[in-house]
């Protein structure tokens, strides 16, 4: 066998080591190995790169690829090491981007090395599908990430005639590269790229922060997708094999995580959320003179002591505060009461879907305390305090009972059948889609302003005196 | 349309129904790392940006690859760091703490099927 030949093998292991890290990640017991075995596969694989002669032959770009990968390690380590949990969904996007951004500057690359001055051939088509991807992941991930990090608004970012601008756009840069795949031609390719990266920012601006995590679903197995295509422009096996894998994983997810939220993707991406939404408040009128029955942490800390079953609906507020903990001890201080404590987990609570069962078992919160919305909502009408903690829209009403408003249909825990609902919030701001919430007005509803950390620490006292 | 492109698009159609049939059984709960874990395995894009390092000739190209091998270590590093972050907090929870006082057990535990 020819050395080729022989690194071609390794490739092949390494695909199926990723297809095995995918199934691994089916079981929580298995996840991690998979994961490693994932690392691992592509540590190999990498590696066996370097056996290539044509990466060995010149020295200076040799020691350039190693002064690279150093830099970008000695940056990605501490950066994911670090990252507080509750910012991992930022964290994905800047991840996908910038792998996005390598598959397009290889496609580039690829196209200066082969295309200048040549005509059509097959695989430029390739390089171009490639660059294009690529720079709307990169740029779409950059604009997640900005929204996330609450750099940039959340809210939808819309103007007029917004999809038919969009439309021209898109339109123009398929003529681009029609363009370049004909003449060969690096201006024509460069701004190809450019109003690429274009269109990712304007696709992504009018996705309102509520969506934002389908959306880096998204981007995600677009990422996945430029990969695959430079696999095609490199004749590589393993890079179609994994860019495949993850593009499908990609697709599959952002359909389940639309569904969740009871809308379909195309709605999710294209009906600039929050224009809507403004349009059903100003309707709804009434709103600033209703007033809010809020509680002492005494209150309802007895209220909770004396109650017989108690469900704890987790939401993204409770991550930013960093509570888990505190809430786990009030949970379990209860228990100790013998009150009956689940905690009902909203599909898309937190800002992904399995978010919170993250946060959660990082407090050692035990599984079979977690209850699913769909097991959860029987409960709900036998349940005496239904205690929100930063959440509010995987709550609000308004998903089942008003047709106007941009969140109905989307599945939501049953809070308001519960006998008592106590809120834990930061203020009467509304929650991340922009709504306001109904629930917070009802009768049976009790509010307890203030940081979820601070307002646990006092229930938890509370409840120790009760 | 030659052989070679034959082959490598049967590969691609072959992975694609792959990806979807290991992808369709993870339970709802581990989504996310899910999502962080294939993110991380695009991050073999390292290897292309190897590959064309090799190639680039000129000032343009390698600086243009140089950034691209940077990114895509990012990716991969990274990705594969903060994933393994998410999941070190599953292992051997559910034996951690199985002397829990009596609540509301019986009804099983919270596994997969939820979103729906």
């Amino acid at each position: 066998m020819t050395l080729n030949t022989w690194i071609d093998l390794v490739y092949l292991v390494a695909a199926i080591g990723f297809i095995l890290a995918l199934k691994g990640l089916s079981s929580p017991k298995h996840a991690r190995n998979g994961n490693l075995l994932a690392a691992a596969a592509a540590a190999v694989a990498v590696g066996f790169t370097f056996a290539y002669p044509e990466v060995r032959a010149h020295t200076l770009n040799l020691v350039l690829t190693l002064v690279a990968m150093v830099v970008g390690a000695t940056i990605a380590v501490p950066a994911a090491r670090l990252i507080k949990m509750t910012a991992i969904p930022q964290m994905v996007a800047i991840f996908n981007g910038v792998g996005g951004g390598a598959a397009a500057l290889v496609s580039i690359v690829v196209f200066l090395i082969e295309a200048p001055g040549k005509p059509a051939v097959y695989r430029i088509a390739e390089v171009l599908f490639g660059v294009l991807v690529g720079c709307v992941s990169f740029a779409g991930s950059a604009i997640a990430f900005a929204k996330l990090q609450e750099l940039m608004t959340g809210r939808p970012v819309t103007y007029p005639a917004q999809q038919v601008i969009n439309g021209v756009v898109a339109v123009i840069i398929v003529g681009l590269a029609i363009g370049t795949l004909v003449t060969g031609s690096v201006p024509l390719l460069v701004a190809t790229a450019v109003l690429s990266l274009v269109l990712g920012v304007i696709f992504v601006l009018p996705i309102g922060g509520a969506d934002v995590p389908v959306l880096i679903s998204l981007l995600n197995s677009f990422t996945g997708l430029a990969v695959a295509a430079s696999g095609f422009t490199l004749d590589n096996n393993l890079l179609i094999i994994a860019g495949t894998l993850v593009g499908a994983s990609g697709i599959l997810l952002t359909r389940m995580m639309s569904k969740a939220m009871g809308r379909s993707l195309a709605n999710v991406l294209f009906s600039a959320f929050g224009s809507v939404v403004t349009a059903t408040g100003g309707a709804d009128g009434s709103g600033e003179t209703r007033t809010v029955k809020s509680g002492t942490p005494e209150d309802i800390g007895v209220l909770l002591a004396y109650a017989r079953k108690v469900a704890i609906i987790p939401g993204y507020g409770l991550a930013v505060a960093q509570a888990q903990h505190t809430l786990r001890e009030l949970a379990d201080l209860l228990m100790e009461r013998g009150v009956e404590v689940f905690y009902a987990i909203h599909p898309v609570a937190g800002r992904m879907p399995g978010h919170m069962n993250v946060l959660l078992a990082e407090a050692n919160v035990p599984y079979d305390e977690l209850k699913e919305m769909d097991e959860a909502n029987p409960e709900m009408a036998t349940t005496d305090v239904a205690l929100v903690v930063g959440a509010n829209d995987t709550v609000n009403p308004a998903a089942k009972n008003a047709p106007g408003s941009p969140i109905y249909g989307m599945p939501i825990i049953n809070a308001d059948q519960a006998a008592n609902i106590v809120f834990l919030k930061r203020s009467m701001r509304p929650g991340f889609a922009g709504i306001d919430n109904e629930l917070l007005f009802d009768d049976k509803t009790t509010l307890l302003f203030g940081d979820a950390k601070d307002t646990l620490t006092k229930l938890v006292s509370a409840v120790k005196n009760a | 349309m030659s052989t070679g492109v034959l082959e490598f698009l049967t590969v691609f159609v072959l992975a694609a129904f792959v990806g979807n049939e290991v992808i369709s059984r993870v339970p709802s709960i581990l989504h996310t790392p899910l999502m962080s874990g294939s993110n991380a395995i695009h991050g073999i894009i390292l290897v292309g940006t190897i590959l064309i390092m090799g190639e680039a000739r000129g000032t343009v190209q390698i600086t243009l690859a140089f950034f691209a091998v940077i990114l895509a270590t990012l990716n991969i590093v990274g990705g594969f760091v903060v994933t393994d972050r998410m999941l070190e907090m599953f292992k051997a929870k559910p034996a951690a703490r199985a002397a829990k006082p009596d609540g509301d057990d019986g009804s099983g535990d919270a596994a997969p099927g939820g979103a729906k």
